[in-house]
C-alpha cells in the first residue's frame, strides 16, 4: 500500500477521496466511523462523528463535521460535487463503542449508542442503504475505507483485523 | 471557534489550575511510593487548552494501546479523571508490587483486577485531596479500567466539551518512579462549568 495514498481524518472531521485513496481515522471510541460510496465513479468520503445531535451544540458557529446530524448532509454535497451520484451511495460503519461500563446511565455514558442511532436515522432520511456495520460493544476502533474496493478494514486491540 | 471556559486572567488562573494538579497528584504519588516502598516523583504539572486531536498525543498517539482507569467526578465540580500507564510501566508496577510472574502478552485477571485497584487508590487520593484544598465536594464514581487505543479512551472525557467547542482544558502531571520514566499520567478534565465553581472555592476572582 503507498503510504502517500492515505487521507487522515481526524476527530470531528470528514474527507472526500476518489481513486483507490484510502481514508483513515484512527482511535474511534465512542465517536462513529461512517462511510458513504459511490461505486461507479469510486468517489468514497469519511466522517468521525462525535456528538448525535447539532440540537445540544452550545457554541455560537460550531465544526459541522462534528454531529452526526450535520456531518452526513455535509458529505453527501461535498461527494455531489466531486462527481458522485446520492442515489447510488452506500454507507458502511464502524465505532460507537461504550467504552466504560457504568451503573449510573446517564445520558453522556451512552454516547456511543445515541451516535449510532443518530447516523442511521440520517441514512434512512437520505434513503442510503447501511451495507454493514461493526459497531457498540467496549473497545477502540481503527477504521480504513478503500475508494478503489469499496472495502471497510476495522483494527482493534482485543479483536485483531476485521473487514466489513 | 471554541470558547476558553477560564475567561480572564488566564495566566492566573493557569497557575491556580497547576497547583489543584500538584496537590492531586502530590498526594497520589505519597499512596504510591507508600504502595511501592519506594520514592516517587512527579513533574510540574501542565495546564493547557488542548485541541481534542492532541490530546492523546501526550501519551503516544490515537492508537497507543495503554491502561486506563477512569472515573467520573460527580458533585460542586463535576469532571472526568483519567490514570494512565503504558504496559511495559504497569507491568513493572505489578511486579515490583506484587512481585508477581506477569504474563509477556496480555493480561490475567489478577494482574488486571490489581491494576484496577491500584488506580483506583491513586484516583481517590488525587481526588480527595482536592476535595480537602477546596472545600468542594466531589464524589467519584466506582472508576473503570480499560485497555485499549488511547484515542478511543480519551475521547470518552470530552464529550462535556464537545457541545462548546473543539478544545478541553486539560490538567496533566507525570508520574516518575527513581529515575525511570513510570510514563504514568494523571488527566483531571473538569467540566466546562466547574472552573468558576473551582476558582471561587480557591478565592480567584471572577470576572
Amino acid at each position: 500500500m503507498i503510504v502517500d495514498n492515505v487521507v487522515k481524518v481526524g476527530m470531528a472531521d470528514l474527507k472526500v477521496a476518489a481513486g483507490g485513496a484510502i481514508l483513515k481515522t484512527t482511535g474511534l471510541g465512542s465517536c462513529v466511523g461512517l462511510t458513504l460510496f459511490d461505486e461507479r465513479c469510486k468517489v468514497a468520503g469519511m466522517v468521525h462523528v462525535m456528538l448525535p445531535t447539532s440540537e445540544i451544540a452550545r457554541e455560537a458557529s460550531f465544526n459541522i463535521a462534528k454531529y452526526a446530524d450535520t456531518s452526513i448532509p455535509h458529505l453527501i454535497e461535498l461527494m455531489r460535487q466531486e462527481g458522485a451520484e446520492p442515489a447510488r451511495f452506500v454507507a458502511k460503519m464502524a465505532g460507537g463503542a461504550q467504552m466504560f461500563a457504568f451503573t449510573t446511565g446517564s445520558d453522556t455514558m451512552r454516547i456511543g449508542p445515541r451516535n449510532v442511532e443518530s447516523c442511521k436515522r440520517m441514512l434512512q432520511r437520505f434513503n442510503i442503504p447501511l451495507l454493514s456495520e461493526d459497531t457498540g460493544l467496549n473497545y477502540g476502533r481503527t477504521v480504513e475505507f478503500n475508494s478503489m474496493s469499496g472495502m471497510l478494514t476495522i483494527r482493534s486491540v482485543q479483536q485483531g483485523v476485521k473487514e466489513i | 471557534m471554541s470558547m476558553n471556559p477560564l475567561g480572564s486572567l488566564e495566566a492566573f488562573k493557569m497557575d491556580v489550575l497547576k497547583e489543584v494538579g500538584n496537590i492531586g497528584a502530590g498526594n497520589a504519588a505519597t499512596a504510591l511510593s507508600r504502595l511501592l516502598d519506594k520514592p516517587v516523583d512527579m513533574n510540574v504539572p501542565t495546564v493547557s487548552l488542548i485541541p481534542f486531536e492532541q490530546i492523546a498525543d501526550k501519551v503516544g498517539g490515537n492508537e497507543q494501546v495503554v491502561i486506563a482507569v477512569f472515573l467520573r467526578v460527580e458533585g460542586d465540580a463535576p469532571g472526568n479523571l483519567f490514570f494512565i500507564i503504558h504496559e511495559d510501566s504497569a507491568k513493572r508496577l505489578l511486579r515490583n508490587l506484587l512481585s508477581m510472574d506477569v504474563l509477556e502478552e496480555g493480561y490475567s485477571e489478577m494482574e488486571y483486577s490489581a491494576l484496577g485497584e491500584i488506580g483506583n487508590i491513586l484516583a481517590g487520593s488525587y481526588l480527595s485531596s482536592l476535595a480537602d484544598f477546596t472545600q468542594l465536594y466531589l464524589s467519584p464514581t466506582v472508576p473503570a479500567i480499560a485497555v485499549d487505543m488511547a484515542g478511543a479512551i480519551l475521547s470518552y472525557g470530552l464529550v462535556q466539551y464537545g457541545e462548546m467547542g473543539d478544545s478541553a482544558v486539560l490538567i496533566d502531571t507525570t508520574f516518575l518512579e527513581g529515575k525511570e520514566e513510570m510514563a504514568g499520567h494523571f488527566f483531571l478534565i473538569p467540566d466546562p462549568e466547574s472552573f468558576n465553581k473551582i476558582f471561587s472555592a480557591l478565592g480567584v476572582p471572577n470576572e
